[in-house]
């Protein structure tokens, strides 16, 4: 495929997606550098703070490779932080994934993630409203928020503060009456003020990728994937059920050796039940022993 | 009436013969030294003719010239002193001429005559031995060096005392080549508790000779690990402790009171140092400190810090074990197989990592602090580990394992290691997945496979198992490398 054709699609084509045309004042014209049916399919945006931190890039990812394993595109604003974790983490979920741009699609911005666009444009979609040639400007922005919120059947904002461009986007999404999801953070933390004010209003936390999926009436994957570990990484993970911890911690925490720690945290990391930010190593399924089912 | 001597001119690492030749002749009294000489040896003008009247020898009033043989080779220092002396005093009939041709001799000379240590005694009694001669006269300081290179050396404290010798009138005292020294000195690992991870790292930097990479917010401790590297390290052989003393000694780094380098070394250059500093460099080559951490450990503490071409200089080395420098005054290899440690925040301002401080960092600075470090060298550390924040109850817990007690395991996996165990099918295995999902280069790949076949050697096992394999992706797992992109 030529990756660098850019496919035009007007108001009433009927290429045009249907969820977008809901919007108030839905973009006369797309522009669409990739596959133009990843955006007939049922997608999720996932969006949230720039200089998001270790949990909030994590969470980003581990979501959006969970929506994108069971079929679901992700919608994000190829931003630095929440965004671009949100793109990653739905790439190596093997599913498909469009980012929305503010300026022209011919643009790379930011410059670094032009490799991440490259490879999102091999599966899914670089979309935006504006001609190519169009230079980035912080007064399209918010515009271009309310094209994800229109491309998508639901909103989660990972990490906000107050005032947020992520905001915006659930403001939309609620304005369309579709469903709005925030991550809960820490009370203490500016990054999560945006969330939880979010909560605070009445959207519906997101503690799971079966919040989102039940509401779009998409059958969550049915095995857990951590019938095969072995036993010490089986407590290591009840152990970060607790929350996050340093290998050290888990050393002394589980009396294990550090070698066997170590080895036990690869093999968490490489079955995608575990990741590590700055030498502190996060569960996937926080909370929750492994394979353990919500109370329907 | 012309006399000679023979020492030795320091070329990089080498010692190479130079014959001292005076030549007395009638005219008007004058002194010239050619062949080359650099400014230092130049003015051994000046300190020979005060030496030699000191010592109440006679100064003779002739026309004199002294030649450097061979004469395209530049000559550099003051070692040159002592035997121009001596080839005077030998063209003027004040000592035998036949006599101190079966000598070498090497030293400066102060304006009183005493004889005092240059660099390099080691490589040029090594020379001596070499070229057939049996004995270098040096200055008492240099002695116990030379008698390291099986030569016997002569002792002089004073040039008086070494025309005295030249006479037969004096007989100075036998010197007994170092013995070596066993144990470790330095801080010890007990200092260090807590940090389970990281002293694991340490002790397979260790076995292995892997290189390190510890990460980390400021004050957990990272230098302090470092530093206790070197007292885990195996000791020496006698043939690498003589390698290394040969470096140390060209570099004039010796010890006083202790000729023989006989434990690892450990160089810690400033984050400031030069690329020439660090590989080495000048005019005619001098080594860096990659040669100087030879056998040892080079530790770059706050490695984002130094000059970026200084760091990506020594990719040459950490491959290689060696550096070739070219100069227009020479060529020069010089070894430099060391066990290269750093340390680095995970953002400029500090406080990433660290769940008490607040990063202030934006993502251009941080990306900007992160690209200083290539990927090239980035993959050539064996070992990367995150040294994070030590609760309080940790620090106030009971000291660590001792340096002894680890060295003692590291010895014996170093020897294991002599016959690497092989990579069992479950290992390989789980390292072919690691290499489809992370992003491990060729290099990294068997990197990984080294790592793993150390902590299988620690072990005691006869293969690497998939769990020694698992733990040696920890030390490079894809965040810590993939999530700096």
């Amino acid at each position: 495929m030529d990756l660098t054709v850019i496919h035009a699609i007007a108001r009433h084509d009927p290429g045009y997606p249907p969820p977008l045309a809901e919007l108030h004042d839905p973009p006369s014209r797309l522009f669409v550098r990739g596959e133009v049916d990843a955006l007939s399919r049922p997608g999720v945006a996932v969006v949230g703070a720039r200089s998001c931190s270790a949990y909030g890039a994590q969470v980003a990812r581990t979501l959006a490779r969970e929506l994108a394993a069971v079929g679901v595109v992700v919608v994000s604003g190829l931003a630095r932080g929440v965004d671009g974790e949100a793109h990653r983490g739905a790439l190596e979920g093997g599913g498909r994934t469009v980012a929305v741009l503010g300026c022209g699609i011919d643009r790379d911005y930011p410059r670094s993630h032009a490799e991440l666009a490259r490879r999102i444009v091999a599966s899914g979609a670089v979309v935006s409203e504006y001609p190519p040639g169009v230079e980035p400007a912080p007064w399209r922005f918010p515009a271009r928020n309310r094209i994800i919120a229109g491309l998508s059947l639901a909103t989660v904002v990972v990490e906000a503060r107050e005032r947020s461009g992520a905001l915006i986007t659930a403001d939309f999404a609620l304005e369309l009456g579709r469903d709005v999801f925030a991550v809960p953070g820490e009370i203490t933390s500016g990054l999560s003020a945006g969330t939880n004010d979010l909560l605070r209003q009445g959207a519906a936390p997101l503690t799971w990728v079966r919040d989102v999926l039940e509401g779009l009436g998409i059958e969550p994957e049915p095995t857990p994937r951590t019938a095969s570990v072995s036993d010490a990484a089986r407590s290591l993970l009840g152990l970060l059920g607790d929350g996050a911890a340093a290998a050290d911690e888990l050393t002394r925490a589980s009396g294990l050796s550090s070698a066997e720690v170590a080895a036990a945290l690869v093999e968490l990391e490489l079955g995608g039940l575990a990741a590590q930010a700055d030498g502190v190593y996060r569960s996937f399924s926080p909370g929750r022993s492994p394979g353990a089912r919500r109370p329907a | 009436m012309l006399a000679r001597a023979t020492t030795h001119a320091l070329v990089g690492l080498e010692a190479w013969p130079v014959e001292v030749e005076a030549h007395l002749q009638r005219g008007v009294p004058a002194f010239s030294i050619v062949g080359l000489p650099d400014k230092a040896c130049q003015e051994a003008k000046e300190r020979v003719r005060s030496g030699i009247t000191s010592a109440e020898l006679e100064w003779p009033l002739r026309r004199l010239t002294v030649n450097l043989a061979p004469a395209g080779l530049r000559k550099e220092g003051s070692g040159f002193d002592l035997p121009i002396a001596l080839a005077v005093l030998a063209a003027s009939h004040q000592i035998p001429a036949e006599r101190l041709a079966q000598h070498a001799a090497l030293g400066e000379l102060a304006l009183d005559g005493r004889v005092r240590p240059v660099p390099g005694a080691l490589v040029a009694a090594e020379a001596a031995r070499r070229a057939g001669l049996e004995r270098l006269i040096c200055p008492p300081e240099s002695a116990p060096e030379a008698a390291l290179a099986g030569i016997e050396p002569i002792p002089v404290e004073h040039l008086a005392q070494a025309g005295a010798y030249l006479r037969g009138t004096f007989k100075p005292p036998r010197v007994a080549p170092p013995e070596a020294r066993n144990g470790s000195g330095g801080p010890d690992l007990a200092d260090v508790r807590g940090q389970e991870r990281a002293r694991r790292a340490l002790e397979l930097a260790a076995a292995g000779r892997h290189n390190l990479l510890l990460a980390g917010p400021p004050g957990t401790g990272k230098t302090m690990l470092a530093r206790r590297l070197p007292g885990i390290l195996p000791e020496l052989t006698i043939e690498q402790a003589l390698e290394v003393t040969r470096i140390h000694s060209v570099a004039g780094l010796l010890p006083a009171g202790r000729p023989l380098v006989d434990r690892p070394p450990f160089r810690a250059p400033h984050h400031t140092a030069s690329t020439a500093a660090i590989v080495g460099g000048g005019a005619g080559p001098r080594p860096g400190e990659a040669t100087l951490a030879h056998r040892g450990v080079l530790f770059l503490d706050e490695l984002a810090e130094f000059y970026r071409p200084a760091l990506e200089a020594l990719r040459q080395p950490l491959e290689d074990g060696s550096i070739a420098i070219a100069r227009v005054q020479g060529h020069a290899v010089f070894p430099a197989r060391f066990v290269l440690v750093g340390t680095m925040n995970l953002c400029p301002c500090g406080g990433r990592g660290d769940p008490a401080a607040q990063c202030s960092c934006s993502p251009q600075r941080l990306a900007a602090y992160r690209d200083k470090l290539s990927r090239a060298l980035l993959d050539r550390f064996d070992l990367v580990v995150q040294v994070p924040r030590a609760r309080s109850t940790e620090l106030a817990g009971s000291p660590g394992e001792a340096s002894a007690v680890v060295r003692g395991r590291v010895e014996s996996a170093a020897v294991r290691l002599r016959d690497p165990p092989d990579l069992s099918k479950p290992g390989a295995e789980l390292l072919a997945r690691a290499v489809d999902s992370l992003p491990l280069s060729g290099r990294g790949r068997a990197r990984v496979a080294r790592v793993a076949e150390t902590i299988a050697a620690l072990a005691g096992e006869a293969s690497v198992g998939a769990e020694h394999v698992a733990e040696a992706l920890s030390y490079r797992s894809p965040t810590e490398l993939g999530s700096w992109t």
